[in-house]
């Protein structure tokens, strides 16, 4: 969280993937996605059930490896993504189901975003001692700084598991922060929540985005979330790509109409 | 005065400031917990952060006599920007943060608000809506920078960058501050505070330095408060009570004021914290007492005994220990291991262990939460005041605890009662004036001097002051007695089967009282006895709860009989309402207090049978449901007598 300095300037193309197909078997879950994201933007992936969007989402980051196709990170071209690969350069993600440690305190979850950064060995740690107590004491204040940017004094020492969903889901992005991240991959981010929850995660996601200049790549079902904070929105319908643009090309394209909006 | 809090040479907040920066530099003036750890600024720190503040604001134009707009809660550097203002000879207008940009308005158009000072972009966001109709609002600066990088109004500054241009105005200009504090009179207007207005317009009420810090020394010599107290803000800065316990009487006495991490965390900081110096609105107390009885129920049934028994032994002895009365050994020894096993650990929980005196104010407390509060030793006392007094007309001595007075009048103010009842007050800490009213300011204070505050009291034998009613809601029955409605509502109110409560009775011959059952408790009740009800109107009509009811009101009626002029108000008969009483229906004002006019237009049938010696009363009323639509619920309500109590020989004076 130290560079607050990125004002928000959407920038050069950071991530491009060509021609990704991903299969299970006989499923064909991408065909022929490309698309890029370009530093400081806010991407959106939408689409209807079963389009593919979480699949995308988990190429980019490397937990699936597609069959076909390249991904292109900071310039360097590659045949699939390796998840701690991805996390060292900078990306993190939250997922759609909350996947927390729900015995440990909301501060001890989002401490552990910092693991990457804790160079100290287990003994060091285990004894309190040489870089450990340097370390914790650096990465406890930029959780602090993260519990104080979403708000969430009130719960510090509160175990995950009595938190309300809505917290949850805040935890989730705390902790993905944790890393420092310049790309954030949220997984439908505002599922299940109610009116007021989503509006303050909104604000959490856009505060981000331009206090930190983190690149944001959300999936997202709310069009009206979606068309409000994104810059550029891409379109799936079974694994395949039918739109891609601002909001309001989006909104205007037949395809997607038929595919998505014209559905409700 | 007490030994080393302030000298009286010291009589502006300016001069106060600056002489405890010279004394106590080093000792803590304001905390505030931020990333998790309480940050310390020392009195010597904050009189250099006020003085390049104040020269700040010199340098973009702020002059003598302006205001300054204070917006955002309680933060170290919103309490500096009052000393700011007041070092330039300005007057701080604190304003209710969580008021929307519409009901500002009125304020920053009414206090010609050129200048601002507030916490976020939430409140510069309502500022600059605000600013599309008021256009003089030239300067907002704003303390926390987070969402407002990219605003790019006129005149928006960063306190950050405020401090800077004052630190670099202040080298080019030696000498200025000083000479600016030097020129500060103890009769110049300090603050200016907003009435509530429930009637009207808010009105600005004008105190000058010497009311507040007459009040703040009066408080501080009453209650021996020195510098080594602590107090937790946490209740907005607008409020006249804040403002006397966290700003005049911290500067008054060097004590430490702590700011909460944010809103939600209070019960959090006040355990970190562990004031020694404490106020709470009654209903803050009555949720802390409902959270401990709500989780000693579910405590293991060890710790649920232990409780009970102690807190029977707190009961019977705990307030007498603590007002230093004659007390048995064997009581003295079975409290104090009560103290070790049970009260000393719940005060811990509670935040409340170094209390050493706690006050509350606002609204009436119900005695049995009083009594709790004090017979676990905590020394909670009542005051009286209000905004145009500085919050300080009447203190409860310790060791003299009334649960139904206010205690004293205060040292250094005058109290008198005019023919009507109503209380008078005069002194230092009485308003300058109402802010460009003179009308009202006339209205208020009279030729002698005493403020008229619009609440109607008697005093007792001791010489407690007791608050019975707002001046003008008191009535007098036929007989000529006196007829105070919302005093007797108060008492019917603090039994918790009783939900809300409305009495009649100005120019008739006895009183009467409409009565809303609480669903909740009374449904409770219901059910252990295996009543059966369908819902609120059911419930309402069922005869064991008039039985229930008839002995709340019975004993109401009971305590009244010792109150000398009052016991000729007792309820002779009551009703149970068919409807709750709603603020939908306009029955009752957004702040849940009672539109007894309205509400006696809207039942007059009712009225009239409870008057006229009916049993059963037929009637039928409009009702507002939540999404707008209105319906209309009928009943038969029946009407039940209550037995009256001779007037016991027990005279006030």
């Amino acid at each position: 969280m130290s560079d607050t300095s990125n004002a928000r300037k959407v920038g050069d193309v950071i991530l491009k993937v060509d021609n990704i197909s991903l299969r299970f078997g006989g499923v064909k879950a991408l065909t022929d996605i490309s698309f890029d994201v370009r530093e400081h933007e806010i991407r959106a992936i939408i689409g209807p059930n079963g389009a593919g969007k979480s699949s995308m989402l988990n190429v980019i980051n490397g937990v699936y490896r597609p069959q076909e196709g390249t991904i292109t990170f900071h310039g360097k071209q590659r045949h699939d993504m390796d998840t701690h690969e991805a996390a060292e350069h900078g990306i993190a993600r939250t997922f759609q189901n909350i996947a927390l440690f729900t015995g440990m305190t909301v501060l001890d979850n989002i401490m552990t975003g910092r693991n990457l950064k804790i160079k100290s060995t287990f003994i060091e740690q285990a004894f309190w001692i040489g870089r450990a107590r340097r370390e914790e004491i650096e990465n406890r204040k930029v959780v602090e700084e993260i519990i104080d940017f979403l708000q969430l004094q009130s719960v510090r020492k509160t175990p995950v598991s009595r938190l309300p969903y809505g917290i949850k889901k805040r935890v989730e992005l705390a902790r993905a922060l944790a890393a420092e991240p310049t790309m954030l991959l949220l997984d439908e981010p505002m599922a299940g929540m109610n009116v007021e929850e989503k509006q303050d995660m909104c604000r959490f996601i856009i505060d981000t985005n331009e206090q930190f200049g983190t690149t944001i790549v959300l999936i997202e079902h709310d069009m009206g979330v979606v068309m409000d904070i994104s810059d550029r929105v891409v379109v799936l319908d079974y694994g395949k790509k039918i739109g891609d643009g601002t909001p309001d090309e989006v909104r205007n394209n037949p395809d997607v109409i038929t595919a998505y909006l014209g559905a409700h | 005065m007490s030994e080393k809090t302030a000298s009286a040479a010291a009589d502006t907040f300016p001069r106060l400031l600056l002489e405890h920066a010279s004394v106590r530099g080093g000792s803590p003036a304001l905390r505030e917990k931020y990333l998790g750890i309480w940050q310390t600024w020392t009195w010597s720190e904050t009189a250099a952060e006020v003085r390049a503040m104040a020269m700040g604001l010199h340098s973009l134009g702020f002059k003598r006599g302006d205001n300054l707009a204070i917006i955002g809660d309680n933060r170290p550097r919103l309490y500096m920007a009052f000393a700011a203002a007041q070092c330039l000879g300005g007057v701080a207008v604190p304003m209710y943060q969580d008021a929307v940009a519409a009901e500002m308005t009125f304020v920053l158009e009414n206090a010609n608000i050129q200048f601002a000072i507030v916490e976020d972009q939430e409140q510069v966001d309502k500022l600059l809506e605000a600013r599309d109709t008021l256009p003089q609002i030239a300067h907002i600066i704003y303390e926390d920078p987070r969402g407002l990088r990219t605003y790019d109004a006129p005149g928006l500054t960063s306190l950050e960058a405020l401090r800077e241009l004052g630190s670099a105005h202040d080298k080019a200009n030696p000498g200025l501050f000083d000479r600016e504090v030097a020129v500060g009179k103890a009769t110049d207007v300090s603050v200016m505070l907003y009435t509530s207005g429930t009637t009207g317009k808010p009105k600005g009420v004008c105190q000058s330095h010497e009311a507040f810090i007459t009040a703040a020394r009066g408080g501080v010599q009453f209650d021996r408060l020195t510098a080594a107290d602590n107090v937790l803000s946490y209740l907005p800065m607008a409020w006249v009570g804040d403002h006397l316990f966290s700003y005049a009487q911290a500067l008054v006495s060097g004590f430490t004021v702590n700011c909460p991490e944010s809103g939600e965390t209070v019960m959090t900081d006040l355990r970190e914290i562990g004031p020694t110096y404490y106020f709470a609105p009654p209903r803050i107390f009555e949720n802390v007492l409902t959270n401990v009885t709500i989780r000693m129920e579910d405590a293991s049934r060890i710790k649920r005994s232990l409780y009970e028994r102690f807190m029977k032994i707190a009961k019977r002895h705990g307030s007498d220990i603590l007002d230093g009365k004659p007390v048995s050994f064997t009581n003295r020894m079975l409290y104090a291991l009560g103290n070790v096993l049970v009260y000393g650990p719940l005060k811990n929980t509670l935040g409340m262990s170094r209390i050493r005196v706690a006050y509350t104010a606002g609204a009436a407390i119900g005695p049995d939460l009083f009594r709790f509060f004090r017979s676990i030793g905590i020394n909670l006392k009542q005051l009286y005041g209000s905004t145009e007094t500085c919050a300080y007309v009447c203190l409860q001595p310790d060791g003299e605890i009334k649960f139904d007075s206010v205690g004293k009048a205060a040292p250094g103010v005058e109290v008198k009662l005019a023919d009507n009842g109503e209380v008078l007050v005069r002194g230092a800490m009485v308003l300058k004036e109402y802010y460009k009213r003179p009308d009202a300011t006339a209205e208020s204070i009279d030729a002698n001097g005493y403020f008229h505050t619009g609440d109607a009291g008697v005093f007792d034998t001791d010489g407690h002051l007791r608050i019975i009613d707002r001046a003008k809601d008191v009535g007098h029955l036929s007989t000529g007695a006196m007829f105070a409605p919302n005093y007797i509502e108060n008492k019917l109110k603090f039994f918790s089967h009783i939900g809300e409560a409305v009495c009649f009775g100005h120019d008739k011959d006895h009183v009467v009282a409409f009565i809303n059952i609480d669903l909740t408790a009374v449904g409770n009740w219901a059910e252990r006895r295996n009543i059966v009800y369908s819902g609120y109107i059911d419930l309402a009509g069922k005869d064991e709860v008039y039985g229930l009811i008839k002995d709340c009101v019975e004993q109401v009626n009971a305590e009244l009989a010792t109150e000398g002029e009052l016991s000729h108000s007792q309820i002779e008969r009551f009703l149970i309402l068919h409807k709750q009483l709603d603020p939908d229906d306009d029955e009752l004002t957004r702040t849940r207090k009672v539109r007894r006019g309205f509400i006696a237009e809207k039942y007059a049938p009712l009225l009239d049978a409870l008057f006229n010696g009916g049993t059963v009363q037929h009637i039928e009323t409009q009702v507002k449901f939540e999404d707008g639509r209105t319906g209309s619920i009928a009943a038969d309500v029946k009407i039940a007598d209550a037995k009256k109590f001779p007037a016991v020989a027990k005279v006030a004076a």
